[in-house]
């Protein structure tokens, strides 16, 4: 693998993971020229798979990996410690990055003003740089500041939306967001008074000693809530749906897709690897409050799904309702629980970009963004509502779809612990879905057209839809990357990091 | 802050507590201000201020415990024995310049907000966007861009 006699590229894959989206970022930023931005975009993004399944392999073949960045060792200086789960979240969010980066130029052509559009790709390099940081380092302090440059780069993507209520939208995800920071920074903060290590490893080791302490327990209260804003969790879910409904639609497809995954993936990680299953059943009873959580999370906004006008609010609410299911699996905290949680997260991911970027198509040819003007679309685009029903289907779990797959790692690891409750909310939730996806396939397909298709969906944006309805499919037949790894991620999380 | 520190420290009267360790209660007093500001307040600055006021109480936080009584500042010199902890100073030097960021962002879309709505009362916003959608449930006013 060592490409010539000064760098050796094998061994820093973890450094060129995040480092090649913030420089390209940096680059789109100086030169700004739209046709430009959008080609270092997609190398930029192109790149990034196939790094982070090196990253994977290098894992799968000889464990966790421990970089230290700039030569300083670490727990002194920053490590970035990847293990089974946050290389398969490198995996998860640098594919949507590239399926969004190929599917982009046209849309955000189409959609955002052209002295704007290369603001739009440094953002978006931005926001995806920030999101590998976050899943890739294994030090406190840098989480946060990942965890800042990804959320800022955020909101700014979801105020270049084309209505004026994407700026108010943006706000209020501003103020959401950095609240949610800032608590999860108080916590980090409380745990390196009492530890006095910020390296996550090294705050694992040293958490027993002290494990008593009321500035502890407080600790993981305030990064449980601070994370809990970031992904949605319900009810603190209010900044999301009208932020996904405003932002621009390849912005939503990217950010509904990787940024909900990758916070709930750090609440795992603090939750299992730092903290451990036998802190929290001692001392954080949260469980049975999770667990609420969760299932109210699938109720209640799945029929507010049902109610939306607006299709990406729709799928905005559907997304939190997702987000319970997620949050299940991890409150049963079983073997099998967690394998079905981490598992819906990557198969959730890969269903919900496809119906975002269905829907970015949709817009493209018809400017249609409410459900009732969608009439008779089913005829007049039949390819992109096609993908649109396969990716539906495997929201609502049909057997052979990727949604199923996780869907019955939960169902199963809910039995096994004897909660039938949570089953019923499940398979009640799935119904809601199918309500909610129903009436718009019977308004799509069923009714006369109604808006006029002025002009054909680009080959590239069809493409890449297509590619995420097939991986629907593909995933809901073969696991092995995701249900597979996800099973070793559990393993590995439930272990714990404390020696 | 070790395990025999704290639980003296609980042991003791509350005025006591208090007076002994008053940055924490100042930090706690900022936190909570601020988070109030940001809840209670519908003028986009004001909110904006609120959270402010909120993450400095973050900065006091990582920074106070650093400063050891009687130290000096890290830096190798002859007779300095004790000497505080840089560590939270750099650390918070990194949050301040996030904290600027965002300030800096939130006032931008205060400004765009301005533009648009002519208005930065949430309260005020909150009451026209909700007539607009009423006016989109009716006839198509479906915009093409």
């Amino acid at each position: 693998m060592a490409a010539g006699p000064g760098f050796d590229f094998a061994a820093n894959l973890p450094a060129l993971q995040v480092m090649v989206p913030l420089i390209g970022s940096v680059v789109c930023a100086v030169i700004r020229q739209r046709h430009l931005c959008a080609a270092i975009t997609i190398l930029c993004s192109a790149v990034m798979p196939v790094i982070a399944f090196m990253i994977l392999w290098q894992v799968q073949a000889s464990g966790t990996i421990s970089y230290a960045m700039g030569g300083w060792a670490p727990p002194i200086g920053i490590e970035y410690r990847i293990d089974t789960i946050n290389a398969f979240l490198l995996v998860l969010v640098s594919l949507m990055g590239a399926v969004v980066a190929l599917y982009a130029p046209r849309s955000v052509g189409n959609e955002i003003r052209p002295e704007k559009q290369g603001w739009y790709y440094s953002m978006y390099l931005m926001c995806l740089a920030g999101l590998l940081g976050m899943a890739i380092t294994g030090d406190a302090f840098n989480v946060f500041v990942f965890m800042e440059i990804s959320s800022l780069a955020m909101y700014t993507l979801i105020a270049l939306g084309s209505e004026r209520r994407a700026l108010v939208a943006a706000f209020q995800y501003l103020i959401i967001g950095t609240i949610g920071a800032s608590f999860y920074v108080i916590g980090a903060g409380l745990l390196f008074l009492v530890t006095g290590s910020l390296n996550l490893w090294d705050i694992a080791q040293r958490l027993p000693e002290v494990e008593n302490l009321r500035s502890v327990v407080a600790g993981l209260a305030f990064i449980v809530v601070g994370f809990g804003l970031k992904l949605a969790m319900f009810p603190m879910h209010l900044w999301l749906p009208n932020a996904y409904a405003f932002a621009p639609t390849v912005a939503t497809a990217f950010i509904a897709s990787t940024a909900t995954k990758v916070a709930i993936y750090l609440l795992l990680r603090f939750a299992f690897s730092v903290f451990g299953v036998d802190y929290l059943t001692e001392h954080a009873p949260g469980g049975e409050v999770f667990l609420v959580l969760a299932a109210l999370a699938m109720l209640v906004c799945s029929v507010s799904a049902i109610f939306q006008i607006n299709i990406k609010r729709m799928l905005a609410y559907s997304s939190v309702a997702q987000v319970g299911y997620m949050l299940a699996g991890i409150a049963i905290a079983t073997d099998i629980g967690l394998t079905g949680s981490i598992s819906h997260m990557f198969n959730h991911a890969i269903v919900k970009a496809c119906l975002f970027l269905a829907v970015g198509c949709i817009f493209f040819s018809t400017g249609v963004t409410r459900i009732e003007n969608m009439a008779g679309i089913g005829r007049t685009m039949p390819l992109t509502m096609a993908a649109f029903v396969i990716a539906g289907l495997g929201l609502i779990g049909v057997p052979g779809t990727a949604g199923f797959v996780s869907k019955w790692y939960l169902v199963q690891a809910a039995a096994d612990v004897g909660n039938w409750l949570i089953i019923a909310v499940i398979m009640v939730s799935s119904v809601l879905a199918v309500i909610y996806l129903g009436r718009v396939v019977e308004i799509a397909w069923f009714r006369e057209p109604k808006s006029a298709v002025v002009r054909k969906p680009p080959v590239e944006m069809m493409a890449m839809t297509w590619v995420l309805a097939l991986a629907t499919i593909w995933f809901g037949v073969q696991t092995d990357l995701s249900a597979g790894v996800p099973t070793i991620a559990a393993a590995e999380l439930l272990a714990g990091w404390a020696e | 802050m070790n395990q025999d520190v704290v639980t003296e420290l609980a042991d003791r009267p509350l005025l006591e507590a208090i007076a002994t360790s008053y940055n924490y209660w100042i930090t706690i007093f900022l936190m909570v201000s601020g988070l109030y500001i940001v809840v209670a307040r519908s003028n986009m600055i004001k909110s904006l201020v609120g959270l402010g006021i909120f993450q400095t109480s973050v900065y006091l936080l990582y920074l106070s415990p650093g400063k050891i009584l009687g130290g000096t500042a890290p830096i190798l010199t002859e007779g300095a024995q004790i000497y505080s902890n840089p560590l939270p100073h750099v650390l918070i030097l990194t949050a301040i310049v996030v904290g600027v960021a965002t300030l800096a962002l939130g006032l931008a879309l205060t400004v765009r907000v301005h533009e648009a709505y002519g208005t930065i009362e949430e309260d005020e916003i909150t009451l026209i966007v909700d007539r607009e959608d009423y006016a989109e449930a009716g006839e198509d006013a479906e915009t093409t861009p």
